[in-house]
């Protein structure tokens, strides 16, 4: 009996795991405020479904019990006058309940198709072990913005954002903003999103893909087109130039060192690819695809041992002698 | 069976199962940080007359290991060796999965390769790639001409090929350096 009560107290436990920025039943994009109120549609047609089956069910034991009706007085054959309205009824609420929800559930559909019929903003989102790339397209290649691990989206503007992998299978969830879909190897898949508020979010990748799955996530920034505009305009600007000697030596390490075989900073010759882009790295809110809080004291312990912090990412513990690691951190810094 | 036989017979069993464990590991973090500080590669070309000095200690534990090749393959892609060797077949660069080595075919020896570069266009990777790095990127060069174990190579590549999968490719005996087609 006790141990009954403590599962039933372990319940309100579960609840901690919906807080706001990583909530699928958050509405806070359109796909995801239709899934909401068709859930809801869902749970309280199914639950007076529940209860008249389990009332019936009652009843029919509760009859049994009290009924005269046995073989002794020659009326078992009888049945109740009453089984047929029941059951006519029964079965046209069964009829009407699963249209009711068929109907709801293809008008969901369908309003989820109208909300991305025109995107105003084109996204390329490639995943990799274990980060995402992203780029924002546009007819002018030159005001493409390429960043990493994070998204910035004006709120009430419909996009449309084109998935790719570039080794195994991932999926792409941010559930405040929509449903899932799959990354896959060699093949192209999109997903629409449509924003409704502003706020913080995270998205989180949501196939098992690997040793760092968990540590794949993906900071989501919904805020107001001025905001937006304001970020991209910062996001098309080369990095700085360093100002200090200290700095100048980090940017120094990164571009002739093992750094820049694999990161790109824009306006330096540091051009690698097949990392992360760090040009605005310093503005993001993570470290490592959401690993670690962006600030100094995770960025020395990143850059100094990434094996420890996330094991089997593809970044290598370079073995930094302290000035170049002082050096290195001090240029990220500025990288706003 | 002997109840002798037996008894001797399970635990050699449940040793020879033990000797697949380290198949993939991985050697995330690799060794501590001072180690991986570059240091001079030492000339690595040697007489086919010279008598090879012993093989450095590392190599097994590559060449052996699942995750340490892939991890290379990945790598000679990222890296653009493919630029120029293509996946093996060569190009602008070498052939790899011959059984020819101008600059010697043993593992340390592709590590000093790529960590010195060598004429005609192969550039020095010493400073841009971690040892670790090298070293697993060799590996990989290995498996390539079916010099490393078949069961700790990929049966299948990352890239379309028309060659056999190289849990099939033959063992290539390597040519000393110096009887090479130069």
């Amino acid at each position: 009996m006790t141990a009954r009560i403590w599962i039933l107290a372990l319940f309100p436990v579960m609840l901690a795991g919906c807080n706001g920025f990583q909530n699928a039943m958050g509405g806070d994009g359109a796909e995801s405020a239709n899934f909401v109120s068709l859930f809801k549609l869902f749970m309280v047609v199914c639950t007076v479904m529940y209860f008249i089956i389990v009332a019936a069910m009652a009843v029919a034991i509760w009859r049994r019990r009290k009924s005269a009706l046995t073989v002794d007085d020659r009326r078992h054959h009888e049945t109740s006058h009453l089984v047929t309205p029941v059951l006519f009824g029964w079965t046209g609420l069964i009829v009407v309940g699963l249209t009711a929800l068929t109907v709801a559930s293809f008008l969901t559909d369908r309003s989820n198709a109208a909300s991305a019929m025109k995107p105003a903003l084109h996204l390329t989102v490639t995943a990799n072990q274990w980060w995402w790339d992203v780029r924002y397209e546009q007819p002018d290649v030159s005001t493409t913005v390429r960043t990493a691990n994070e998204l910035h989206l004006p709120v009430d503007t419909p996009v449309h954002v084109t998935l790719k992998s570039t080794d195994v299978i991932h999926s792409f969830w941010i559930p405040n903003l929509a449903g899932k879909q799959d990354l896959i190897p060699g093949r192209m898949t999109d997903v629409q999103l449509l924003p409704r508020k502003t706020g913080l979010y995270r998205g989180q990748c949501a196939e098992f893909c690997g040793i760092q799955h968990t540590q794949m996530a993906l900071d989501v920034t919904v805020e107001s087109k001025t905001d937006f505009e304001r970020w991209y305009s910062s996001q098309l600007a080369t990095a700085k130039p360093p100002a200090t000697p200290l700095q100048l030596a980090g940017l120094r390490y990164f571009t002739t060192r093992e750094c820049s075989a694999c990161h790109n900073i824009g306006g330096t010759p540091a051009g690698g690819q097949v990392a992360p882009d760090l040009t605005h790295f310093a503005s993001r809110r993570s470290i490592a695809a959401g690993a670690m809080p962006m600030n100094k004291g995770n960025l020395y312990g990143w850059i100094a041992d990434p094996q420890s912090l996330k094991p089997g990412s593809h970044m290598p513990t370079v073995g930094l002698e302290p000035s170049e690691l002082h050096a290195l951190v001090a240029y990220l810094e500025t990288l706003k | 069976m002997s109840l002798r036989f037996r008894n001797s017979l399970v635990p050699l069993l449940l040793l020879a199962a033990l000797c697949s464990c380290d198949r993939e590991e991985r050697q995330g973090r690799g060794k501590p940080v001072s180690e991986t500080v570059p240091t001079a590669s030492p000339d690595t070309v040697f007489l086919a007359t010279q008598k090879l000095p012993p093989l450095d200690a590392r190599a097994l534990s590559y060449e052996r290991n699942a995750s340490a090749i892939s991890e290379g393959q990945r790598l000679y892609n990222w890296m653009n060796c493919s630029g120029c060797h293509f996946h093996g077949g060569g190009g602008m660069g070498v052939a790899l999965m011959d059984d020819k080595w101008r600059y010697g075919g043993r593992i340390d020896q592709i590590v000093a390769s790529i960590a010195e570069g060598r004429p005609n266009g192969m550039p020095a990777w010493r400073g841009k790639l971690t040892e670790q790095q090298m070293w697993q990127i060799a590996a990989y060069v290995r498996s390539l001409s079916g010099q490393v174990p078949k069961d700790s190579v990929s049966a299948r590549a990352d890239e379309t090929s028309n060659t056999p999968p190289q849990t099939q490719v033959k063992r290539e005996p390597t040519t000393p350096a110096d009887s090479a087609e130069q």
